[in-house]
């Protein structure tokens, strides 16, 4: 049995930020969760597709998350305690439905979980989520810890049921993937099944609908904007006539300061774990009781802004710092000294980091596509295909964006999931050049295809190809609807993707098996060069991810491959296949070879069909 | 109470978010506070992994450059990289066992002379504990226990709020049983090193 589901109330357990809010939401009571995997939150729905594999919860990994969030939202109005959870940008997504729903509101409580990612540790910007409490209106709840992240899930689906709200549980990456001990609670049994109510004038936001539930959101938030200042969430900690606000994992920085600058006798903490609706009350008495305050917040200042209001509507003349000016920046995840170097210089206090050993130049070590994975493939074929000529390479969200390095080069524009499709039809119409772009095919299904139908209705000219690896692989191979590989064995996918590029008006398709070099290159070859029938065409490039494929099929692998003293070194498998197993070596003699390291070796055999010296060998355990 | 702040580096396959777990656990069953810090995702696929144990007192997820009491490095060229995290009072224990990198690997760069390296690591903190740790894992039956290595030399030479035995209850208990064998020879091959 999974062990959320065995740890014994009032054990301790050592969970991620992830284990602890899933283990919260059982302890809800929670019946229905949704997501779209993405770093840092994909855990939180790993774990919910397991235990939903043991016990009566339904989870289920939406298309995207506008998908996951609508799913959610009917499964609360059905009365279901219902968990909704996705990375920073894919609050983005789902940002529509989010905006209505805070207005309609829900019967059984909804949590949505934002992961932010400050640093981008795994991600394409850094934006502040908060400010979509604000944006919607919404009750908002920052853990610091896992503990906290197992009491605030739980509380957050009391709230959101007492006042009828989703309510927005802001985790980040550092909140998300640590682990911290846990003392768990009681489960308690899902609802099994919902029940809806019709109610089109409440539930139907027409017009006439909308501007009375728009007032009565905000009357709402009003009212737990006075119960906030009461949330044990909200607390005040230490005495003294300085004044420390702080939220989030940047508590943990600010204790850590406060032990180690020994300043616990005059400094006073409002650790905010409730930070919207504003607990104005609690802040206002906070800053009447400090001579000058710090606000120690990650990204953007969010509550430093508020409380600057707050002074200001008082009449308060305190000094109110945090952001700017020699202390805190705007970007980037806090590290302890920052934080203790920050508070050190507001309040006065002597402290002196300790001296760092400044990094020579070393080479680096960035990740890379996998020895043996198709994507470099079929970067190869399109290098390859173009020849001396150059063609723009729009690229998307996954695993291959890490074609952006040499030698395959693959990446020239990227904004978000699925930007791929829709600016390659910008490009084609912009300029010139040819274009080439690239989505995998959980993108795709995420939100590729609506750009595609755009392509095909403006008449936009480029190559799409599609790398179908056969799973969402970046964040740890979950499954999307045109999955075929299964513990089963091999079955036909749910949706074809195919049939759903042809059923988009797209007459010009091929799918190809990247592994097979010479055919891939010539479909390539034959689509760049027919500038008779112009539009969009697309290649599927398909060819399951290796770890994948090894781990769903438990097939082993019988070949690996080695370089033969045929070998020239003409270098052209290091310069433009650039597969990690490959090594540049030089003997006693200082003489150069070229070998293949038979441990990282997948046996996809793309390199023999593009050199002679290449030949295989039966693989040793 | 004293604070316990380890970092741990090494590349993407080799186990060190598993041994970070390890001691996570361990100082949970012994009651010590601790936080034990990943990073998922990117960092994978043949890049640098970094995670951190901090225990005792300080709460912090994140070990700030030059705060680190011990780093666990998994290869020679990442303790280098991240000597920064250490200061003059930092016990260094590090695999000297290389992974080329890819530019290294493609002929584009060189690897620098692991002996050099460890010179300059000697050289900047209190003390540095070099050893082949994939021999040694090679040696419990698969280079795939470099982690167990690594935390056996660990609990040789760090001075831990726990002893060698909560370690190895928590292999025994959190490990996988097929290789429950090999992970405890290869700690304690790390032990003897």
């Amino acid at each position: 049995m999974h062990e959320l589901l065995t740890a014994q109330p009032g054990s301790k357990k050592l969970l991620l930020g992830n284990e602890a809010i899933v283990r919260g939401a059982l302890e809800a009571g929670i019946s229905f969760a949704t997501t779209y995997p993405g770093t840092p939150s994909s855990e939180i729905g790993d774990n919910f597709y397991r235990i939903s594999q043991e016990t009566d919860l339904y989870f289920e990994y939406s298309v995207n998350e506008k998908v996951a969030l609508e799913t959610a939202a009917a499964a609360a109005i059905s009365g279901l305690r219902t968990m909704c959870s996705m990375k920073h940008v894919g609050l983005n997504v789902a940002a529509d439905p989010l905006m209505t729903l805070a207005y309609v509101g829900v019967k059984g409580g909804l949590v949505v979980v934002s992961a932010d990612d400050p640093s981008m540790h795994s991600s394409q910007n850094e934006q502040d989520n908060r400010y979509y409490a604000k944006l919607a209106g919404l009750p908002m709840l920052e853990p610091a810890n896992s503990q906290e992240a197992l009491e605030m899930t739980r509380a957050a689906f009391e709230l959101s049921e007492a006042y009828q709200i989703p309510v927005l549980l802001r985790t980040t990456t550092r909140v998300n993937h640590s682990r911290t001990p846990v003392e768990v609670g009681l489960l308690q049994p899902p609802r099994r099944t919902g029940a809806f109510k019709k109610d089109p004038f409440n539930l139907v936001p027409v017009p006439m609908v909308a501007r009375r539930l728009h007032v009565e959101l905000l009357e709402k938030m009003d009212k737990i904007g006075t119960e906030a200042s009461a949330s044990p969430f909200n607390r005040v900690e230490g005495k003294g006539g300085w004044g420390v606000v702080t939220s989030g994992v940047s508590y943990n920085y600010v204790a850590d300061a406060i032990r180690e600058l020994d300043m616990a006798d005059r400094v006073r903490v409002l650790k905010m774990g409730m930070t919207y609706p504003f607990a104005g009350e609690i802040c206002l008495d906070f800053l009447k009781g400090v001579e000058r305050v710090l606000v120690v917040e990650e990204l953007e200042p969010f509550l430093e802004d508020k409380l600057k209001i707050l002074a200001q509507e008082n009449g308060l003349t305190l000094e109110i710092r945090g952001k700017g000016e020699g202390l805190l920046p705007r970007y980037y995840e806090f590290d302890p000294v920052q934080v203790k170097s920050a508070m050190a210089r507001f309040f006065q206090l002597k402290y002196q980091p300790a001296k760092v050993e400044m990094e020579s130049a070393l080479p680096q070590r960035p990740p890379n596509l996998c020895a043996g994975c198709p994507h470099r493939a079929s970067y190869y074929a399109v290098n390859k295909a173009l020849g001396d000529a150059t063609a723009i390479y729009p690229t998307d969200i996954g695993c291959y964006t890490l074609g952006i390095l040499p030698p395959l080069e693959a990446a020239d524009f990227l904004l978000c999931m699925g930007s791929s499709v829709s600016s390659a039809g910008g490009f084609a119409k912009a300029q010139e050049e040819p274009v080439v772009a690239f989505i995998g095919d959980s993108t795709f299904f995420h939100s590729g295809i609506t750009g595609l139908i755009n392509a095909v209705h403006n008449d936009h000219n480029f190559i799409l190809v599609i790398l179908d690896n056969g799973t969402t692989a970046m964040t740890g191979q979950q499954p999307h609807p045109g999955i075929e590989l299964t513990p089963e064995g091999r079955q036909p996918p749910k949706v074809d993707i195919e049939a759903v590029v042809r059923g988009c008006g797209v007459d010009q398709v091929e799918t190809v098996n990247p592994l097979q070099v010479d055919k891939t290159v010539a479909v390539l070859k034959e689509m760049l060069g027919d500038k008779q029938r112009p539009g969009v065409k697309v290649v599927i490039s398909k060819s399951p991810c290796p770890l994948f494929e090894r781990r769903v099929t438990g097939k082993k692998q019988k070949v690996v491959f080695r370089v033969t003293n045929e070998c020239d070194m003409c270098r052209r498998c290091l310069d433009e296949l650039g597969c990690p197993a490959f090594t540049y070596c030089e003997d006693e003699e200082e003489c150069a070879f070229i070998s293949i390291d038979e441990h990282l070796c997948s046996g996809c055999s793309v390199c023999k069909q593009i050199c002679h010296a290449i030949k295989p060998k039966k693989k040793t355990a | 109470m004293k604070a316990w702040r380890i970092f741990f580096t090494g590349v993407g396959g080799q186990g060190t978010l598993l041994a970070t777990r390890m001691l996570g656990e361990a100082a949970l069953l012994t009651d010590i506070p601790v936080v034990v810090s990943e990073v998922h995702g990117m960092a994978q696929r043949g890049g640098v992994v970094e995670s951190a144990v901090v225990m005792g007192a300080a709460q912090s997820p994140v070990i700030s450059d030059g705060e680190a009491d011990i780093l666990m490095s998994f290869e020679p060229l990442e303790t280098l990289r991240a000597l920064r995290k250490c200061s003059s009072n930092s016990l260094v224990i590090s695999n000297n066992s290389p992974i080329s990198p890819f530019a290294v690997a493609s002929g584009r760069e060189q690897y620098p002379d692991v002996g050099e390296m460890m010179r300059t690591v000697s050289n900047h903190v209190n003390r540095l504990i070099a050893l082949d740790a994939r021999s040694l894992a090679r040696e419990a039956g698969s280079e795939l226990s470099v982690n167990m290595v690594m935390i056996g030399a660990l609990m040789r030479h760090a001075e831990m709020p726990f002893g060698r035995e909560v370690v190895e209850t928590v292999l025994n208990t959190k490990t996988k049983k097929a290789f429950l064998k090999m992970n405890l020879k290869a700690f304690d091959l790390g032990f003897q090193a």
